[in-house]
């Protein structure tokens, strides 16, 4: 298998990174903005992720409905996500199609229509969206305690926005959203595939260097303060299942710390992958599994730990079983966390880490999408290196630095408790 | 720019590249080399399901599959899964109606720890009653969510509209009652009676050599030896629906309403299941959900999502439509998706839209085809319907020999907007 890396920057600042990979037909291409939930203001919250939906309705040169069908006649795929850090979108086209996906890519860099008459159908839509996530009981606690959690960082709104905003924000506010943000100096544009360097690059200079260079957009949320002290919050909703989460603030991306905290999480709550591409693992071995589900108090028990560009969150979270309670559940994440808190891990627990992070970073950068994914995703919260030594930096944690990092994380005082009860309705 | 010019047959999985091995006990071995990638996929299936089960024993297959890593003869719960998630490998098991399949997936270097657990899980699992206790308990919390769920609850009810008296109408993960009374005994017996070898399929694809991977899974379930062959069950007929036949499951504090409306389709052996799965992907799939997500989504702006899918397994699977709307819109959604379905079995595509989707079909293959995963389903698809060795090769011509007469006809068989099913689940709606 014969790869090779390219890492360019264009004159008008966009940043672009090419890696060749001859094992499939195919080429994967991505453009990541720097833009998401962190981004937004109270009044407009939703807004990047209902930019994204309008960057499917069309340009000039490709009306409405026929980016649809370009992709789909030729075998691609393509999709699209907005996060709280980044909005990403994606084609992975047959290789002798790729170029759609470029041509896309740059056409809606500049071009898009913003029409009104889309812009309002789109808006019960996104409600829509919204609506079918409210369905979720974990989905309403998780965002009750985001906005508990952070009292005045933008990380306390969902990416899916308020139901007011989403339905009172203007077409001119998308439109500005948009003009603001999506510009190639804001950008990142990474692409892997079955392609030669070369002629890629002057392909991609040809579509995409003749848009307009401009500052990249400064923004810079207020920083939370300093959590004085354990939070709470209960929501009340219908169904027979409870649900508890624990949330404690995290590192952010570019903090060491947050390679530490993705070991103790895998002895904790089982194998973690940062928000990787592709696979997972059952966490059936991890101490919290153990106690919880194996203790009878819980149906199934996970972990969360992700990659941001501000401190985000560690969040642990519970389905309880019908015959226990949120608060024997609590209790016995407490017992689990206080022996994180005195007693380094074993070292056979970092061991089996270390092995379980090698195995889901393998299995998740196998398809030429997941490594054009790799390419652009890192260069959000860190750069290309922060993925080239992940492996070799996970190698370093020891028992030690485990327990420095969760003593200094893993104390009430820094996490929000949150618990779903239902109120029996069926 | 690109190397690739056009579809290349040969580089899709075929007589050159599969290794199809039948052992004498009637396990068909099914491997795939591909050694861009460090790790392997393990898949298949046995010929056991939720079919077997007694009308009170529904959730009996699916807890039986579930319970056999919750240890063996040989090791507890905790070795078993030690063993695998210490080296960062998952092994898992789910039950279907006439099957119950496998999957795994290691790192290369790691297939015959795979191979080990996954034979004696199969023939000495231990039924431990704490551990089968414990996971009863799971398997209700899991009912009591999906008691919950629109999606789920509106796909049940539809169930019972389109399959009356059908085993197809009833769950695979069955009901609060049936699992709640299910034991240990039955669990054994389930295994005892319905676990065999025979007919049992096992694929292994990627960083490892086809003839190392035949000689693993020959050494290790060679010797695996049941009395009885595997049975596939015959299936009930099923009437054809007459008129609207309409449900609507109220659930308080939702959101949103999910819809589920459509028809029995045809099984995968149907000779209309080719060309039917290209309707259906005019219908509702091609680009955003085709002609239904246009009128839907795009133009109404009524849901975020509405499809359509035909599922085609051994029997009539459904072909069905679904959409989450506003409680307020719902009858709206329903009017335009009926309207589509009526235009769709009245009126031929045009010789474009058909074009498109035949592309689609053909243009999609290497995607699919991409990772281990991808092939594996493939090869397992083509094994399971008898579609031949050759058949992702045969499969452009296909795809391109349909006409839009013959979609036509195809849907007209079995769409009919005026005798179908239509169910709901949510708040506000009204059952008509």
């Amino acid at each position: 298998m014969s790869e090779s890396m390219l890492r360019t920057r264009l004159r008008n600042g966009l940043e672009v990174r090419l890696k060749e990979i001859h094992t499939a037909p195919l080429i994967s291409t991505w453009v990541w903005y720097r833009v998401g939930a962190r981004n937004e203001q109270p009044g407009t919250t939703g807004v990047s992720h209902w930019v994204e939906h309008m960057q499917f309705k069309g340009t000039p040169t490709y009306p409405a409905g026929t980016l649809d069908r370009a992709i789909s006649r030729d075998g691609g795929f393509w999709n699209a996500f907005t996060w709280v850090d980044w909005t990403a979108y994606f084609e992975t086209m047959p290789a002798d199609r790729a170029d759609l996906g470029l041509q896309i890519e740059a056409d809606r860099m500049a071009n898009s229509l913003f029409e009104s008459k889309e812009v309002e159908s789109e808006r019960t839509v996104i409600i829509s969206e919204r609506q079918g996530a409210e369905n979720d009981p974990s989905f309403r606690l998780s965002e009750e305690l985001h906005a508990v959690a952070f009292r005045i960082h933008p990380y306390h709104h969902t990416v899916l926005g308020d139901m007011t905003d989403l339905e009172s924000i203007t077409r001119d506010d998308l439109y500005n959203h948009y003009r603001t943000y999506y510009v190639p100096s804001n950008a990142v544009l990474a692409v892997a595939g079955n392609f030669k360097t070369g002629p890629m690059l002057e392909r991609i200079r040809e579509l995409f260097g003749a848009i307009p260079k401009v500052p990249r957009p400064v923004h810079t949320p207020r920083p939370e303060p300093v959590q004085p002290g354990e939070r709470w919050v209960e929501v009340e909703g219908p169904g027979e299942t409870a649900y508890l989460e624990l949330a404690y603030r995290a590192p952010r991306a570019g903090d060491e710390d947050l390679i530490t905290m993705a070991v103790l999480d895998s002895a904790l709550s089982g194998a973690t992958n940062l928000g990787f591409f592709g696979g997972d693992i059952s966490n059936k071995t991890s101490r919290l599994y153990r106690r919880l589900v194996e203790g009878e108090l819980a149906a199934s028990v996970s972990g969360n730990l992700t990659a941001s560009i501000d401190p985000y969150l560690y969040s642990i979270s519970v389905t309880v079983r019908p015959d226990s309670t949120a608060e024997a559940a609590l209790e016995a994440c407490d017992e689990e966390i206080a022996k994180l808190l005195n007693d380094k891990v074993r070292e056979q627990e970092v061991a089996k880490a270390i092995k379980q992070a090698r195995a889901l970073f393998a299995f998740g950068t196998e398809s030429i999408t997941n490594q054009a994914f790799w390419l652009g995703y890192s260069e959000m919260f860190a750069g290309q290196e922060w993925f080239e030594t992940y492996l070799d930096r996970l190698a370093q944690v020891t028992p030690e630095s485990i327990l420095e990092v969760a003593r200094k994380r893993l104390v009430p005082s820094n996490r929000t408790v949150g618990v779903y009860r239902p109120n029996g309705r069926i | 720019m690109a190397e690739s010019k056009q579809l290349d047959l040969h580089s899709l999985p075929g007589p050159e590249t599969i290794r199809r091995e039948v052992l004498p006990n009637g396990i068909v071995f099914l491997g795939r080399e591909n050694f861009s990638s460090p790790s392997v996929v393990l898949s298949g299936y046995l010929w056991v399901g939720a079919l077997q089960e007694k009308p009170n024993q529904a959730g009996l297959a699916a807890m039986t599959a579930a319970s056999l890593m919750r240890g063996t003869q040989e090791r507890t719960f905790e070795q078993i899964y030690e063993s695998i998630e210490s080296i960062g490998a998952r092994l898992s098991f789910s039950a279907g109606k006439h099957s119950t399949s496998f999957s795994g997936k290691a790192l290369a270097e790691d297939l015959g720890t795979l191979l080990d657990l996954l034979l004696e899980v199969l023939r000495q699992p231990a039924f431990p009653k704490r551990q089968v206790d414990r996971l009863r308990a799971e398997m209700l919390t899991s009912l009591a969510i999906r008691d919950q769920e629109t999606g789920a609850r509106a796909d049940l009810a539809f169930n019972g509209l389109i399959y009356p008296g059908h085993p197809y109408s009833v769950p695979t993960d069955g009901y609060k009652e049936t699992v709640t009374n299910l034991t240990v005994a039955d669990l054994r017996a389930f295994h005892r009676a319905h676990y065999r070898p025979g007919g049992m399929v096992i694929s292994v694809v990627g960083g490892v050599k086809g003839e190392e991977a035949a000689d693993a899974v020959a050494k290790r379930f060679a010797n695996w030896k049941a009395n009885g062959r595997a049975v596939q069950l015959e299936l009930p007929g099923i009437e054809k629906l007459k008129g609207l036949h309409r449900d609507h499951i109220s659930l308080e504090g939702k959101s949103q309403t999910d819809v589920v409306m459509g028809v029995p389709g045809p099984p995968r052996s149907d000779p209309d299941y080719l060309a039917a799965a290209l309707a259906n992907n005019i219908l509702g799939r091609f680009g955003m959900y085709g002609r239904i997500g246009d009128v839907v989504r795009e133009e109404a702006g009524l849901a975020y999502y509405a499809y359509s899918s035909l599922v085609g397994g051994h029997g009539p699977g459904p072909w069905q439509i679904v959409a989450g709307v506003n409680p307020k819109n719902l009858d709206r959604a329903i009017e335009l998706i009926r309207k589509e379905m009526r235009k769709m079995s009245t009126r031929s595509p045009s010789q474009t839209e058909l074009e498109d989707n035949q592309a689609n079909f053909i243009g999609r293959l290497p995607l699919q085809l991409e990772s281990n995963e991808g092939v594996a389903g493939a090869i397992v698809n083509a094994e399971r319907h008898a579609l031949g060795l050759d058949y992702y090769q045969r499969y452009p011509g296909l795809v391109r020999s349909f006409s839009a007469k013959d979609i036509l006809r195809v849907a007209r068989r079995f769409l009919d907007p005026d005798n179908m099913a239509i169910a709901s689940a949510g708040s506000n709606g009204r059952p008509q």
